[in-house]
């Protein structure tokens, strides 16, 4: 092949289209006047509100090169059902958590444009490292997600707890970044090659065990990945991160980069390193196990409500993994579907804590939400619909994520991940089941502030009715998961 | 007469390493220090990659380790941003300062 062939830029559309928005937005806001506080704020908007148009044209563009597997930039980039749903999932993410920040970002004095444009470079990242072939590429997404949200957790720069948060998340980002990297160089080095199809025939070709250094780098890897979707034993960031960014920003990194670190996690585990299942099964059994357990346990003595919306994000990926320790197409499915419930939970129970303030401050201590049914009778149902969901309560949406995950479990004959599973499932019910408490049966408080924002009670309307019809109309989450997860395992 | 291999620079890039490791986790002075670990930890990567891409007779590995080079330095400027902000609200960059959230 000569090498001055020009790429096919089309599988890669949806990327150009939104780097060179990026690029476009960024003018957009520097070449603006916006000295005064109104004027940035309206900057502000106008970033934010385009932003939003932005991701939505990208998922369309999305849409539209959606088709069969087909790779190109030199087998670097690759375009499968697998990543059109993943890139679908953390758009509809994005779009939300960043449509639902407008007023938190002008209430407390952060409205500066670079939000909208930081976020879209945190998605771009993210599309990108869906869409890795090559541990090249892989890493390169990965650093621009990762960069671009280092900053946005300390986007509120005169606040300490944002600061603090964005200087850890950066230095156990790096060294998470750092063993990735080392494991990369590791499996480069043994295994003779960075692309993940050579990978995958190398190893499908060689008998018996494979280099030492190859387990060795699988291990870094693992470990790498396991970082960034926050899975014991390297969460320690999360709770931090979650508490002290700003409560948009904290949405965002609960919706947007956990599907996309774990559509990778996947991607990675099943593609090149597929036929060594055996090597790194019982690492994300263990990793799954572990996540789960802390998880429900950790949460209970939690005071503050972001905080414990991290360790149920621990949670949640615990029981993810059950699906990647899987490892067939069940498998991958469930956790599909699992991520496509959770990315719509989460926004809403985001949107309501946004909802909730009182005075003119974040009402952020569960002991607080006390008086909310009084003052509040429909925000209180939406949050009580998403906890019951969030803790599995038939009918609602969770219920299903969990129960199809638990199914593939047992098919696969997995009975220990299902049964410690079911039991952290019951044990995590507690505290969601507390904060139902707290807001209808505790003594009320002051009264909270009115009116909530037009664009939180659309997200909270919609995400509400998503969770809770799941039920009635599963089938078209389940039928493109389904298509994803056959591409990533057959392809 | 002796010479050096494949193995010298993993051994050499696995020191390295290990020491940004250790140098983050044992550290418990400044926040400077644990950037200079994160800088070690990539150096050690980038020696790999070389020696790597010279055994095995292939430009990819050294394409990669300009790649890890360019983010490493812009991973150094954030970081360094970063701190300067933190540094700003908080009059300090003790590694034992950094302790406002617990749990």
């Amino acid at each position: 092949m000569p090498m001055s062939e020009f790429p096919n830029l089309i599988p890669a559309m949806p990327e150009i289209f939104l780097s060179i928005t990026i690029m476009v937005l960024l003018m957009v806001g520097v070449f603006q006047n916006s000295d005064t506080v109104e004027t940035s704020v309206r900057v502000n908007r106008q970033i934010l509100s385009l932003s939003v148009i932005a991701l939505i044209v990208t998922g369309f563009l999305v849409l539209s090169v959606s088709g069969p597997t087909i790779t190109t930039f030199n087998d670097l980039f690759i375009l499968d059902p697998f990543a059109t749903f993943s890139k679908i999932l953390v758009l509809i993410g994005a779009a939300l958590t960043l449509y639902i920040s407008r007023s938190y970002l002008e209430l407390h004095q952060m409205a500066r444009f670079e939000f909208g444009v930081l976020a879209l470079c945190a998605t771009l990242g993210m599309m990108m490292m869906i869409s890795a072939n090559d541990l090249m590429s892989l890493y390169v997404g990965l650093e621009i997600q990762s960069l671009s949200l280092y900053v946005i957790a300390a986007f509120r720069r005169d606040d300490l707890r944002s600061t603090e948060a964005g200087l850890k998340y950066f230095v156990l980002g790096a060294l998470a970044s750092g063993m990735l990297l080392y494991g990369s160089s590791l499996v480069y080095g043994f295994a003779g090659s960075t692309s993940f199809a050579v990978l995958a025939d190398t190893f499908a070709q060689s008998d018996g065990a494979p280099a030492v250094g190859v387990i060795i780098g699988i291990v870094f890897i693992l470990a790498g990945l396991a970082f960034k979707v926050s899975a014991v034993p390297f969460h320690m960031w999360t709770p931090d991160v979650y508490e002290g960014a700003p409560t948009p920003v904290t949405a965002f990194f609960a919706v947007a980069p956990k599907v996309a670190a774990i559509a990778l996690f996947m991607r990675v585990m099943v593609g090149p390193f597929g036929e060594l299942d055996d090597q790194w099964q019982q690492i994300v059994w263990l990793v799954a196990i572990a996540s789960m357990v802390l998880g429900s346990l950790a949460a209970i003595n939690q005071t503050n409500i972001k905080r414990m919306m991290a360790y149920s994000s621990i949670g949640h990926i615990g029981f993810a993994l059950i699906g990647l320790c899987i490892g067939n197409q069940a498998g991958i499915q469930s956790v599909l579907v699992y991520m496509g419930i959770y990315v719509f939970m989460t926004v809403g129970t985001f949107a309501c804590i946004l909802c909730m303030r009182r005075g003119d401050r974040m009402v952020e201590d569960i002991s607080e939400l006390a008086g909310l049914s009084k003052s509040r009778p429909l925000l209180a149902l939406a949050l009580t619909i998403f906890m019951f969901s969030m803790a599995g309560i038939p009918p609602l949406a969770g219920f299903f994520g969990k129960l199809y995950i638990f199914l593939a479990a047992i098919d696969a004959e997995l009975y220990g991940l299902a049964i410690i599973g079911v039991l952290s499932s019951v044990v995590g019910s507690f505290y969601y089941l507390r904060i139902v408490k707290v807001v209808y049966f505790d003594e009320p408080g002051d009264a909270f502030d009115q009116p909530i924002p037009k664009s939180i009670v659309t997200v909270l309307v919609g995400t509400t009715v998503l969770v809770v019809f799941f039920i009635f109309y599963p089938a078209p989450l389940l039928d493109s998961a389904a298509a994803a997860a056959a591409s990533l395992i057959g392809g | 007469m002796f010479e050096i291999g494949l193995s010298h620079y993993l051994t050499v890039a696995a020191i390295v390493f290990t020491i940004g490791v250790f140098g983050i986790f044992i550290n418990r002075k400044n926040i400077i220090v644990i950037m200079m670990s994160i800088e070690l930890m990539l150096l050690a990567v980038n020696i790999n990659l070389v020696a790597f891409s010279t055994t095995l007779q292939d430009l990819v590995g050294q394409v990669f380790a300009i790649f890890v080079l360019t983010v490493a330095a812009a991973e150094a400027a954030i970081g360094l941003a970063i701190l300067v902000i933190y540094f700003r609200n908080r009059g300090s960059i003790a590694v034992e300062d950094i302790d406002l959230m617990k749990g």
